[in-house]
């Protein structure tokens, strides 16, 4: 009888490999990034968790005020504030409206632009122009053409809302979500024809002798093809949904009419900035910080169910 | 490895939470300059063209005169409001010594965060602002009887309109009738049933915190012949004349005769409203407009001598980051002599808020008579409550007027009397 050999324990690296990994090097490449990431995200963000539990405003360098400790009150209040309620339901339209019509537009405007078009380079400048053109330009194109007298309710007449789009209560949300969807797209487009690069085009091929027509290639081959893209789109939409600022700051007056088209951004620097609130302001961050980490890590979870490894 | 990541999260947290409650209250004191200290000094004013002129017409005629305590002045920089680039300057602590374009509003947000330097600590403050500004002083004091500001001009808000388009709804330009609210009502319809305006009246219905100064608060102070917003700590707007005003608006934004959107431009200037309720600045910019002036209605109509308006007053703020503050107090009495206000009034058409303006500048006004009405009205205007949290207390009242009044979602009463049990809590904060 031979004893069985006892597995031997590895030996533990030393510190400095544990810590810098095997190639040295790359933690000096990354350092940078690393800087950026800790002086313009992580301080930031942990001077926020700081500030969310204090009845916190901003002070002249020296002044000797009170910014009393106040523990869980600016999230109690946030939570029970209807106005956080309406920001949050608002962000909901929007990502409902925003992140499918985003997906499903960006990809068959990227599958449609990767085809042999005439006049492709142009329509592919065309859907990139909104993204690369300041807000503010474009938010006095739409406020022209959704105005009372605008160009959509002098073609849609009788069937225009009383009141008019961006100051309805109901219709200023999914406007807004609208002039996302469209400013965003080209982006988006960019990215769904960067993947669509890596799909063999033996993959088509096959697809076409096995007899499939143009949807069933682009069911079975596109979509699944981009599903690492998708993801990424999701995401991103998603993200850029939960934190909209310019389009109800400018498109709807501040979150009007009558903060319906309010978004948690636009009420933390109206808090924070404006009314001098920051202890209050930073709770509302934080929830949306973990919201929007929450989110993300649930979708990333569901599209890439089923990838191959 | 779960319950090691778990532990992981556990600790931080913990260590953040102990850092947050133990986390210091602001900095050690630090006194940027004393009363005594002289030498240069930067101040802002306004970005109008007239106002400019004026300042540079005054520090010019200071810096000639005194070499060793130059002032070097620029525009406030640009921004959503200027409370807002004073508010963050003030956090920065890059103020200049004085600021020209201080709202009185802001002051008890200024003075929480430590920006604004009392000028009671100079030895002739407190009688230089009491003597220069007259009556109504008191409404510039803080809570706690000192002066953070120096009330320096105002523009009191007067209702604009347009003749000719007063004339092609066919209503009498020169005595239009725009008393009582039941005339204004009546002439609006006309103005916008006529189709010679698109609006009779369009106030901006943004909800930023300062719109009601030129909707609601200069009715209000007509119709309570001089009553503030709050008054010894007790909200006045849910009262009957607040709801008679409320009453008024609701019913011209009901019947369409002011508009619920945004303007593009300045509806006024560009005849798409046939009146507007702004200052005499606005002589000045609305010179292609053939125009007429009128005191804010009330519901019954009042004699012109007896109209109260909002004072739409702006301060000057001495703040605390200035190192050369004795050079700063002297510029500020400088630059708010007979002889300055003087040309502050030749060159901007605004009320310096000094005791009898009208005597004072006898002659001015009697060149320019279009001014000498907003003269006399400067006399019984009213100025924003002093109170704690002031900003937030608007924006309070400007939500509830929006829900209630522009867009008619809710009862205009239980809507202020809410916001008015909202705001008795943040003024006793």
């Amino acid at each position: 009888m031979s004893a069985t050999p006892r597995a031997e324990a590895p030996a533990r690296a030393p510190v400095t490999r544990r810590l810098l990994g095997r190639q040295p090097i790359g933690a000096l490449f990354a350092a940078p990034y690393v800087l950026f990431w800790l002086a313009l995200f992580a301080w930031p963000m942990g001077l926020a968790v700081v500030i969310s539990f204090r009845d916190y405003f901003f002070a002249a360098p020296g002044a000797q005020v009170e910014r009393p400790f106040v523990g869980l009150d600016n999230y109690a209040q946030a939570l029970s504030d209807p106005v956080v309620h309406r920001a949050a339901l608002n962000v909901a339209i929007f990502i409902l409206i925003n992140v499918p019509l985003t997906v499903v537009l960006a990809l068959v405007l990227a599958a449609a632009l990767n085809t042999a078009l005439p006049l492709r380079t142009m329509f592919r400048s065309a859907y990139y122009v909104p993204y690369v053109t300041a807000s503010v330009a474009m938010v006095g194109v739409w406020l022209w053409l959704f105005s009372s007298g605008g160009l959509v309710n002098s073609l849609a007449g009788g069937l225009a809302p009383d009141p008019s789009w961006l100051v309805n209560s109901f219709w200023a949300m999914p406007i807004i979500a609208l002039f996302a969807t469209w400013k965003q797209l080209g982006f988006y487009v960019l990215l769904y024809l960067a993947a669509l690069q890596n799909i063999p085009e033996t993959l088509y091929e096959a697809a076409k002798v096995d007899g499939a027509g143009v949807v069933r290639r682009f069911r079975a081959v596109t979509v699944p093809g981009v599903r690492s893209a998708t993801t990424l789109v999701v995401i991103l939409a998603t993200i850029v949904g939960a934190n909209f600022f310019t389009e109800p700051y400018l498109l709807t007056g501040g979150g009007g009419p009558n903060q319906a088209s309010i978004s948690p951004v636009l009420l933390m620097y109206q808090e924070g900035i404006q009314q001098g609130e920051a202890g209050y302001a930073a709770a509302i961050g934080v929830v949306l910080a973990v919201f929007v980490m929450g989110v993300s890590l649930v979708y990333r979870r569901f599209v890439e169910e089923g990838e191959p490894a | 490895m779960h319950s090691r990541r778990m532990r992981r999260v556990a600790v931080a947290l913990t260590a953040l939470l102990v850092l947050t409650a133990c986390a210091r209250d602001g900095d050690e004191e630090d006194e940027a300059g004393g009363e005594e200290a002289s030498g240069p000094i930067d101040i802002w004013y306004s970005n109008n063209e007239a106002e400019i002129a004026w300042g540079q017409a005054v520090v010019e005629a200071w810096n000639a005169e005194h070499p060793d305590e130059e002032v070097s002045a620029q525009e406030i920089p640009a921004g959503d409001s200027s409370e807002e680039v004073i508010q963050a300057s003030i956090a920065a602590g890059n103020t200049p010594c004085l600021i020209y374009n201080t709202s009185p509003a802001a002051v008890p947000q200024f003075e929480r965060q430590g920006g604004l330097v009392a000028l009671d600590e100079f030895s002739d403050g407190a009688s230089y602002v009491q003597e220069r500004t007259g009556e109504g002083v008191e409404q510039y004091q803080s809570a706690d009887g000192q002066y953070f500001q120096l009330p320096w001009k105002a523009n009191p808000v007067m209702v604009f309109y347009n003749r000719a388009l007063f004339e092609e709804a066919g209503i009498d330009s020169e005595e239009p009738p725009l008393a009582t609210y039941e005339e204004f009502l009546q002439t609006s319809r006309t103005l916008v049933e006529s189709g010679a305006a698109e609006a009779a009246i369009w106030p901006s219905p943004a909800s930023q915190f300062f719109q009601p100064w030129f909707d609601f608060y200069p009715l209000f102070a007509a119709q309570t012949g001089g009553a503030q917003l709050v008054e010894e700590g007790e909200p006045r707007f849910a009262s009957e004349e607040g709801l008679a005003v409320a009453g008024f608006w609701r019913t011209m934004y009901d019947e369409g005769l002011s508009p619920k959107e945004e303007a593009a431009g300045d509806a006024f200037a560009d005849g798409q409203s046939a009146m507007a309720i702004v200052g005499p600045w606005a002589i000045a910019v609305y010179g292609e407009v053939d125009w007429g002036v009128v005191p804010v209605p009330t519901a019954d109509g009042t004699p012109v001598e007896e109209t109260y308006s909002f004072s739409d007053a702006k301060s000057i703020g001495l703040y605390s980051s200035c190192e050369n503050r004795a050079t700063a107090w002297e510029f500020l009495k400088f630059s708010t002599s007979e002889e300055n206000d003087g040309l502050l009034l030749a060159e901007t058409g605004q009320m310096p808020m000094r005791a009898d303006l009208p005597g004072t500048y006898a002659d001015y006004f009697e060149e320019n008579p279009d001014y000498q009405l907003f003269a006399d009205q400067a006399a019984r205007t009213v100025e924003v409550p002093n109170v704690e949290n002031s900003i937030n207390m608007w924006q309070t009242f400007r939500n509830a007027y929006s829900e209630a009044v522009i867009f008619g979602e809710a009862e205009v009463e239980p809507t202020f009397e809410q916001a008015a049990e909202e705001i008795t809590g943040l003024i006793a904060e």
